[in-house]
């Protein structure tokens, strides 16, 4: 079935279904609620963030600056990641693709309710932004002990 | 007859069936012209230099790269825009171009690439003389 030259159709739908389906579980379905600060993909710049038990990680993907380019600031649990990426474009020259994001940008996350927000720290490295939250001791899961 | 054709060519390449297509990353890139050179820039945030491959393979230039994250064992996801650690894009170039002359460096996440023109094929001055 695959790799044949007359089936690449079906392939294709398939890949897109697949598309689809990603898109589906990203966004929920679709009379979920959404997060209220969602943006739509594609928005500049991206964003994945994960937790761990002690911790909340977020890394920003935005090459091209310096690390002092970066402004962020917390209120509460809402982080706002602004920023201004220099254009690079030489003097006199003809452009023939223009797809990266030249000039300011800005993005708010709300961060999951337990970080502590003094806790934060960045580091810029190869163009990536990781930020790290601690999260409120209290909330941390606990193991509880089962005596007998 | 169309349709034996379909299944002689189906049964063939089942080596290839686990091959399961990787999702890979588009690089945004711009890409400007001068009279010398051609410069591309690529944003590949989280490659580092030893992630990086560049290759000119006759007139195609293919840029991939691996995004090597400094990521806590333990980490569970919970909203992600990239959706894979591999960038990959090509280009074909055109005979003008240099290929033996490429100078690549990358800084901050960004690529740069510089192509420059054969010498015979840049742009001259042609003096105009009153007379």
């Amino acid at each position: 079935m695959f790799g044949s030259i007359t089936n690449w159709e079906g392939d294709l739908i398939n890949q897109f279904n697949r598309l689809q389906n990603d898109l589906q579980q990203f966004w929920g379905s679709p009379s979920g609620p959404a997060n209220i600060r969602a943006v739509a993909r594609g928005s500049y710049p991206s964003i994945n963030i994960g937790v761990t038990a002690g911790s909340v990680e977020i890394y920003v993907f935005a090459a091209g600056l310096k690390q002092d380019q970066f402004e962020l600031s917390v209120q509460r649990n809402l982080l706002t990641i602004s920023g201004d990426v220099p254009s690079t474009r030489p003097e006199g020259t003809t452009a023939y693709l223009k797809e990266r994001h030249a000039g300011p940008f800005r993005r708010v996350l709300s961060l999951p309710e337990d970080v502590e927000p003094d806790s934060a720290s960045a580091r810029y490295t190869n163009g990536v932004l990781h930020i790290s939250f601690q999260r409120k001791a209290e909330s941390r899961p606990r193991k509880i002990q089962v005596n007998a | 007859m169309t349709k034996q054709q379909n299944i002689t060519t189906q049964s063939e390449p089942a080596a290839t069936a686990d091959n399961e297509p990787r999702l890979v990353l588009r690089p945004a890139v711009d890409i400007f012209e001068n009279g010398d050179a051609i410069k591309l820039f690529a944003d590949l945030p989280g490659v580092a230099d030893n992630t990086l491959s560049l290759e000119i393979d006759d007139q195609t230039l293919t840029l991939q790269g691996d995004i090597a994250l400094d990521m806590p064992g333990d980490i569970e996801s919970l909203y992600a825009d990239i959706r894979s650690t591999h960038y990959q894009r090509a280009f074909t170039l055109s005979s003008e171009l240099d290929t033996a002359r490429i100078h690549a460096s990358l800084a901050n996440g960004v690529l740069t690439v510089t192509i420059p023109k054969r010498e015979e094929v840049r742009p001259r001055k042609i003096e105009v003389t009153a007379g």
